[in-house]
């Protein structure tokens, strides 16, 4: 018989914390020696619901499937035609996302421009105003109008495809922005009208509207400055979108851009990317119920954003209701942000690839969110542009082949009926069943 | 002088736009009358030609936005962001202005005859801007270049979060914003000022006014300058 109390105990595994996890330490000893808050790039890191808690349902005895590579499955949409005179048409509903010229490097945003025109969608501008390069070679580029008015003129206002009225972003729903000063070129510093090196605050408000009877007017003179021609959008950051689509709605916009949580950001406070805003999948359904409570669900164009990487996220976003959506993240992603192949130069800057995301610091070895010459040199904006095609093409495919299992012969058709949840979570905030019931939480009658 | 009238109660506000943007029609006519403006919004924006437009009455919201070139005159008192993000040509406001007068503008003369509102020239961006009264609290926030000048007063937290404008106040100043701080009046100051006052009407002496802009402290973030955000 063993004698216990002659022996040392038997080990116990080290147990660390789950509120103090090794993430969790290590932001309170960066805190501790250098007395401010973590700024980083991209969108909320944490789990959230998301379309992976979504299936689609698929063709049975009751629903009847197209042939693949037979049957024809549409792609294209039309954005802008409540008021204006010329619409946007895109062969795809995919469209990419304002990004600024300063946050990302010109070979970048020509990049950006290239696969998007190749695959037959629109790029946007972002907070610094419109490049040559991206005019030149996006056919159909959306004009960010945003609180800084950065580079802002009736120029470019009138040779842009579409207006975006930027109120928030799904990072950092009522937060403005910063471009630190080391990413300030001559050239970003010129077309901002400020000094070179200093830090470049973007505000969180635009400077002469505030509420949606203003933003009535606001829209109003957009529309007079450029003869009624351009589709206006207003983009706003998931946080009450029933309330603020119904409001973007009744001042007047052409096509609503929702952006949730897991959209990126160029620079912001990682506290506020993770903290304030609601997920995509919880803020699709109030916007679309919002849009068929006004009757506008189709002639107000709905664009989703925020964490949309596959074919299979464009299929869910469309069938719940979404007519397009926009991407970011996953295009620079595309055009080689974060690849492995730069392993050793993130290792060097003491991350990894995958996990980057000191956007704001301007040393990107992929030479995407950049404006240090040799960085940006590393960029091939015709190759990236092609990859970024190709990506674009690949999701087209996916969402085709998931909507023709469907039974649709347009991504358009895809509806909440094709889609059960895999969580009650997401069930709850995508208004569709939990998978083998009937319930959906939070439906109203339950 | 060839002068032609739009009456406003008979002619939309589509109509009056389109034939002010439209160059070759508008630099035709060297002189354009508005009338019966009755306060609306949007009246004489982005025009691009270097003709002379009176407004006889109140305009509502923008009434000037994003100019390049006109001159625009409102025989009264001026809504809210009126001549937003001018570009260049001159507007003069015989009354008062609301809010974000001048707001982000790039170039050109703004001249408001009375007082303007708060945030005058506010994120102004090359404009320069001449109140012949006295201008609301926050005037100038986050105001990036160009010159502000104020014959009269100056509300609370002018110049807040400043970048690289000048700010001339010839009155009192209820307070300074973060950032914002007097500045000594220098030769070219003075010779600025001489310019604007003269090409803004106003009777005035350079001399007479104090300069202020950005004591730079906050241009790169610093932790220990958090309490002053």
């Amino acid at each position: 018989m063993d004698d216990f109390s002659t022996k040392a105990p038997p080990p116990t595994t080290p147990r660390k914390s789950w509120t103090f996890s090794d993430d969790v330490n290590s932001d309170i000893r960066r805190a501790a020696a250098t007395g401010i808050y973590d700024i980083r790039g991209g969108g909320a890191k944490r789990r959230v619901p998301h379309f992976d808690d979504l299936l689609f349902l698929g063709a049975s005895i009751s629903r009847y499937p197209l042939e693949g590579y037979r049957e024809k499955c549409d792609t294209r949409v039309t954005l802008g035609t409540r008021f204006a005179k010329k619409p946007i048409e895109l062969d795809i509903p995919i469209t990419i996302a304002g990004m600024s010229f300063g946050a990302l490097s010109g070979p970048a945003k020509e990049a950006l421009g290239r696969g998007a025109t190749a695959a037959g969608t629109s790029t946007t501008t972002g907070d610094g105003g419109m490049t040559e390069e991206e005019r030149g070679h996006s056919k159909k580029l959306v004009y960010q109008y945003l609180p800084s008015r950065y580079g802002m003129n009736p120029d470019d206002l009138r040779r842009c495809d579409a207006i975006e009225i930027v109120v928030g972003q799904g990072a950092k729903p009522g937060g403005g922005g910063m471009l630190l000063g080391q990413k300030i070129s001559d050239r970003v510093a010129e077309m901002r009208n400020l000094p070179k090196g200093i830090d470049q605050r973007s505000a969180c408000r635009h400077p002469d509207w505030t509420g949606p009877d203003d933003l009535e007017i606001k829209i109003l003179e957009l529309r007079e400055i450029t003869n009624w021609e351009k589709p206006i959008y207003i983009k706003i950051g998931g946080a009450r979108p029933y309330f603020d689509t119904t409001l973007a709605i009744k001042a007047g916009a052409d096509v609503i851009v929702l952006d949730g949580m897991q959209g990126g950001t160029a620079a912001t406070q990682d506290v506020f990317i993770e903290n304030v805003g609601q997920p995509t999948l919880a803020c699709i359904r109030p916007a679309v119920q919002a849009l068929q409570d006004m009757g506008m669900h189709r002639e107000v164009q709905l664009v989703i954003s925020g964490g949309i990487r596959t074919g299979a996220d464009v299929a869910k976003a469309l069938a719940l209701g979404a007519d397009a959506v926009s991407i970011g993240t996953a295009a620079l992603i595309a055009l080689g942000d974060n690849d492995p192949r730069w392993e050793a130069e993130y290792n060097s800057l003491g991350t990894t690839a995958g996990a980057y995301d000191d956007w704001q610091e301007g040393r990107d070895p992929a030479g995407i969110t950049t404006q240090d010459p040799e960085l940006m040199a590393l960029l091939d904006p015709i190759a990236a542009g092609r990859r970024l095609r190709n990506y674009l093409n690949v999701m087209t495919l996916e969402a085709q082949t998931i909507a023709r299992a469907c039974g649709k012969n347009h991504l358009h058709n895809l509806e909440p009926e094709d889609l059960c949840a895999l969580t009650i979570e997401a069930a709850a905030m995508a208004g569709v069943p939990l998978a083998g019931t009937d319930w959906v939480p939070g439906a109203k009658g339950f | 002088m060839n002068l032609q009238t739009i009456d406003m109660a008979h002619v939309s506000l589509r109509e009056l736009n389109t034939t002010l943007q439209k160059p070759d029609d508008a630099t035709r006519v060297s002189g354009w009358e508005v009338i019966n403006s009755k306060g609306s919004h949007a009246i004489a924006v982005g025009l691009d030609a270097p003709i002379d437009v009176t407004i006889k009455g109140s305009t509502g919201y923008y009434c000037a936005g994003m100019n390049k070139q006109a001159t625009i005159r409102v025989k009264g008192s001026a809504g809210p962001g009126v001549a937003e993000n001018m570009m260049s040509g001159t507007v003069i406001i015989d009354g008062d202005a609301s809010q974000y007068a001048g707001a982000t503008g790039h170039g050109g003369l703004l001249v408001i005859k009375g007082n303007a509102s708060s945030r005058c020239g506010i994120s102004m961006k090359g404009i320069d801007i001449v109140v012949h009264g006295n201008i609301g609290h926050m005037s100038a926030f986050m105001a990036q270049s160009g010159n502000l000048v104020v014959l009269g007063d100056a509300g609370d937290a002018l110049g807040d979060s400043l970048y690289e404008a000048r700010l001339f106040v010839r009155g009192k100043v209820k307070s300074l914003g973060a950032d914002c701080m007097e500045k000594e009046m220098r030769p070219e100051h003075i010779a600025i000022l001489k310019d604007l006052l003269a090409r803004s009407g106003a009777d005035a002496k350079p001399e007479d006014f104090k300069r202020y802009g950005s004591a730079r402290q906050l241009y790169n973030f610093h932790i220990d300058n958090a309490s002053n955000y």
